[in-house]
């Protein structure tokens, strides 16, 4: 027992460091994506192919003066930025990196991905009302109403899978997915979750947010220094946490496609390696997903993501959920 | 270790919903009531109701809490209004009342010694969400089907209320 | 199992230890000069027009209820899906009125058009040979006629 306690608290480091590294890395990758798609170079300064330019954008942010609108709620102005980096850094604590490799397995971890998610609507909202901006509120409030529109397919999408497993733990998600994905046995639901991803995650197609054309910066325009550094960061934290859902609830988690069938036996130190190596590949590879829409796909209009929210996912995720339920039940009886 | 978890989150729950009431800022007091509900949350976790502390904060803190910060928003009350500008009666029978009934709460409480019941597995069985499901779609179906009607009747409420357009003054002329 | 909680704690304490220890560290090495022009709401460089405190739309008001309610029925489903397998059938027909009565709230909104967005009408300017740039824009209705009654617009057809 007090070895897997030690365990915990390793992987629980670790999490927590990864997490804010890899939410550096990623503002570099889409930097470096960015350029590419566009036939530019990118940052190619700071370090051996501008590596080290992430680190001199955190030097930055912190060595700029803060200004804070007269007029604004100076203290619901500075709690704002906190909210969605706690509430992103809440949600990696119950995701399994590999065979026995989490820091917490509660009993209901879906609910809790889903509460986590929700809380996090507050520190856009916040953060528009209390910078007493026309446009901050704007961004703001559309920013609640997509997050929380979105969020009911997101939940549809999960309890089709949750149906297939039988229990809420996250972990058993993860290992009922050894031999097929549910990417395989619910292809519709995973759509849709992939979809209700981005737009929590206010990224374009969906970041009606801050679409700078009519919003100047959305919710954080009266955002700077370390303060929008916050928000920055939680957005590619974002990124990277969806890209990590996706991976878990969908496409196999730490398992290699079919491996319950193939995969021979293993060391536990090999297959701890080859877990972490497969799930962070996956992430990798929906973190490029993330970065290459952005700069393929131009920005939806509001209500054009309402009605696609409402009129379409909605509906068509329950609808996926009963069919799913019917199927099973058939199939048992 | 739980009693001083017990006794944090109590504190916190006391004085956030203190601060509720007491603070002017109706944002401010929103927020307050959030965090009241999530130390609310807390409680229960420690009595081992997950699904109901998770429930409370998905829809009291997620949900219903982001409907009240629109309403605040919508309405826009910022001018502040002092209740006690001119004495009533009614704030002397309001006052007792509270004494009353903080009073029965206190004398209710007086005699419990110990803080935490100790939990055996079948009341931490109680708070899983197999066991509420279980329940729900057997024992308690009735009322579960009367709350999705009551659910429409809510939908169909508000939508009436917000549909609801005052005379503009381009109308009157 | 409750326990398990104990480490999700420890996640909210690293979170919002990290949060506040880089806000601090900024606000120690930064400068702080403000001016009045720095401290003003921005609004493309002009003075600010009146407080940012409007009254804005109440269809995100209906929005947020909307989502209110759906929310405690994916709620109520987690249970379901946990124990469906158990109570058979019977099960899957007391979910599917569930989901039926909470849809007939879902289709009387959608049916009203409240979750569909007010979409201005394009002004596109025609020319007439002779007469020069005609506003295709419709004239004002004779007084007599009653003003629409305010129904949230059903014709949202354009611009889709």
């Amino acid at each position: 027992m007090a070895e897997a306690e030690v365990n915990s608290y390793v992987v629980l480091g670790a999490a927590l460091f990864m997490l804010l590294n890899s939410a550096a890395i990623c503002v570099y990758a889409e930097r470096r994506i960015a350029s590419f798609i566009q036939n530019r170079i990118g940052p190619n300064r700071v370090g051996p192919l501008g590596l080290f330019q992430p680190l001199a954008d955190v030097v930055k942010l912190l060595l700029k003066e803060d200004v804070t609108p007269v007029q604004g709620f100076r203290t619901i102005h500075t709690i704002a930025p906190m909210i969605p980096v706690v509430t992103a850094l809440l949600t990696v604590a119950v995701i399994p990196f590999g065979d026995g490799i989490y820091v917490t397995d509660i009993n209901a971890g879906v609910l809790y991905l889903l509460a986590a998610a929700s809380l996090g609507v507050y520190g856009v909202t916040l953060a528009g009302w209390a910078s007493n901006s026309k446009y901050s509120l704007l961004g703001g409030l559309r920013a609640a109403a997509q997050m929380v529109s979105y969020e009911l397919p997101l939940g549809m999408a999960l309890a089709s899978v949750v149906i297939f497993v039988g229990s809420l733990s996250v972990v058993d998600v993860a290992v009922a997915q050894e031999n097929w994905w549910f990417v395989f046995l619910n292809p519709l639901g995973a759509v849709i979750f992939i979809i209700a991803a981005f737009a929590e995650s206010n990224r374009t197609p969906f970041d009606l947010v801050e679409a700078e054309q009519e919003l100047v910066g959305g919710f954080h325009t009266e955002y700077s220094s370390m303060k929008f550094g916050m928000f920055f960061l939680a957005e590619y934290m974002h990124v990277v946490i969806n890209s990590m859902l996706i991976t878990t609830f969908f496409f196999g988690s730490y398992h290699l496609p079919f491996a319950g069938y193939w995969l021979p036996e293993m060391s536990t130190t090999a297959k701890a390696i080859l877990d972490i190596t497969v799930f962070t590949g996956k992430t990798a590879f929906f973190i490029f997903l993330f970065i290459w829409v952005r700069w393929t796909i131009p920005r939806f209009k509001f209500n054009q993501v309402m009605s696609l929210g409402w009129s379409r996912l909605l509906p068509l995720s329950i609808l996926n959920f009963i069919v799913i339920a019917a199927i099973l039940f058939a199939i048992n009886a | 270790m739980a009693t001083y978890a017990f006794v944090l989150l109590a504190v916190l729950a006391v004085a956030s919903a203190l601060a509720m009431v007491l603070n002017k800022n109706t944002v401010n007091s929103a927020l307050f009531l959030v965090l009241n509900l999530m130390s609310v949350a807390g409680l229960y976790l420690l009595l081992h109701a997950q699904f109901l502390a998770i429930i409370q904060i998905l829809v009291y803190a997620g949900a219903i809490m982001v409907l009240f910060l629109f309403v605040i928003m919508l309405l826009n009350v910022d001018e502040e209004e002092s209740l006690f500008d001119k004495f009533r009666a009614i704030y002397l029978v309001a006052f007792l009342l509270g004494v009353v009934v903080f009073g029965q709460i206190v004398y209710s409480l007086g005699g419990v010694t110990d803080l935490l019941p100790e939990i055996s597995a079948d009341m931490a069985y109680v708070g899983t969400v197999e066991a509420v499901g279980e329940v729900l779609y057997t024992t308690y179906l009735m009322p579960f089907e009367m709350t999705a009607i009551l659910l429409t009747a809510a939908v169909v409420g508000a939508l009436m209320i917000a549909q609801y357009k005052v005379k503009t003054s381009d109308q009157e002329e | 199992m409750i326990a398990d909680f104990g480490n999700i704690l420890l996640f909210l304490i690293h979170g919002a230890l990290f949060v506040a220890l880089s806000l601090f560290v900024a606000k120690l090495i930064r400068p702080h000069r403000p001016n009045a022009e720095k401290l003003m709401t921005y609004e493309c460089g002009e003075v600010p027009i009146g407080s940012a405190r409007v009254q804005f739309n109440n269809r995100f008001y209906i929005i947020g209820l909307m989502f209110l309610i759906f929310e405690v029925e994916i709620l109520l489903l987690f249970p379901w899906v946990m124990v469906f397998q158990d109570i058979g059938w019977f099960a899957f027909w007391a979910m599917f009125v569930f989901v039926f009565l909470i849809f007939i709230g879902f289709a009387y909104e959608l049916g009203k058009g409240h979750l569909q967005w007010d979409i201005p009408r394009p002004v596109v300017p025609k020319y007439v040979e002779g007469v020069g740039v005609v506003d295709d824009y419709p004239a004002k209705e004779p007084a007599s006629s009653e003003p629409a009654l305010d129904e949230p617009a059903l014709q949202t057809g354009v611009n889709r």
